[in-house]
């Protein structure tokens, strides 16, 4: 990605070369950022999954009261966890465009949700694969099942709002309000084993206490958290470039990429 | 192999094959199809704001350039 055409026609921003991280708020400098940075998260992904899928099969023993039907939790538990951290991102971004008026913010929160929902129907679907061996049904609606299906109709939600309207600077401040009141579900998923009976099983890794799994065990499921980690950055990033030329199209910077896009074909 | 004794055990997973490999299946599916969609919204993101830069004149390459690309 060169990224010099890009610099040269930085009018916009008085100190590009400034020292601050706050210059990448500004589109023209995040978007060749963006594009160098998500190639590097994207490796570190595929790594990270084929380490974490070699623990998953053939280092982790057999679990002895499940059997192998467990080996769903190497994907379940960090499909669960990234479902609920993006959708908390997402309101941390909405917060800041709400408050600092940052355009890009609002942008940020919009390209994170797809794979937000993605990661939340992942996380339905494993349980629900997990659920009929060990608990005879595919679905029941306990507190834990019920609130995380509420979070992938927020994200459905949220896209579906900050498509329909036409106006960005309103579908920007509508998604912002969905992402933000939304946000209240997420600790009552994360807390809903404690606070009510749920047939669904208490948190097997929490801060405070020793993990109830075989070290092995918890290796493979937090190789595969930081790989979905690494993946919802790459493809956050890749999703955001597009939405940021949209967004920015009558800027002159935005012009000199699309000539050397059109040129490259 | 460790864990198993054959490959045929490793994709039985002591009769949980289909909930195992259904959940890893769907998943690794749903990661292509988003990676796949990604890289669409790009491709035709990019056309649709050459086609109208030619549209509105803000193609920096002059008008009659932007006539023969047409």
């Amino acid at each position: 990605m060169a990224s010099g055409s890009i610099d040269q026609d930085n009018r916009m921003n008085p100190s590009p070369r400034g020292p601050s991280v706050l210059r990448f708020a500004a589109p023209q400098n995040f978007y060749p950022l963006a594009g160098r940075l998500a190639p590097w998260f994207a490796v570190t992904a595929a790594v990270l999954t084929l380490i974490g899928l070699w623990l998953a099969f053939f280092v982790a023993p057999v679990d002895a009261t499940q059997g192998n039907v467990y080996r769903v939790i190497f994907i379940h538990v960090p499909a669960a966890w990234m479902s609920m951290f993006i959708y908390l991102v997402m309101a941390f971004w909405s917060a800041v465009g709400l408050v600092m008026n940052t355009r890009l913010s609002f942008v940020m929160s919009q390209a994170l949700a797809p794979t937000g929902a993605m990661f939340c129907f992942v996380a339905l679907w494993t349980g629900a694969l997990w659920g009929r061996p060990t608990w005879g049904a595919y679905w029941v609606w306990d507190a834990r099942l019920t609130s995380q299906l509420l979070l992938l109709f927020l994200y459905f939600g949220f896209i579906a709002l900050t498509r329909a309207i036409e106006d960005p600077r309103r579908g920007d401040r509508a998604g912002a309000i969905i992402a933000l009141v939304g946000a209240v579900n997420v600790p009552v998923i994360y807390f809903s084993v404690k606070w009510w009976n749920t047939l669904h099983q208490g948190a097997s890794v929490s801060l405070t206490k020793a993990p109830s799994m075989a070290s092995t065990m918890l290796m493979g499921m937090l190789v595969l958290a930081f790989a979905s980690w690494a993946y919802t950055l790459a493809v956050t990033l890749w999703r955001v470039r597009p939405m940021i030329l949209e967004r920015e199209r009558h800027t002159e910077w935005v012009g000199a990429v699309l000539d050397r896009e059109g040129g490259r074909k | 192999m460790m864990q198993w004794e054959s490959w045929s055990a490793f994709w039985d997973m002591g009769g949980a094959g289909f909930f195992v490999w259904g959940s890893y299946g769907v998943t690794f599916a749903v990661i292509a199809l988003e990676l796949v969609l990604v890289l669409q919204r790009r491709k035709e993101t990019v056309k649709r704001l050459l086609r109208w830069r030619r549209a509105v004149g803000k193609d920096g390459s002059g008008r009659a350039g932007a006539r023969m690309e047409s």
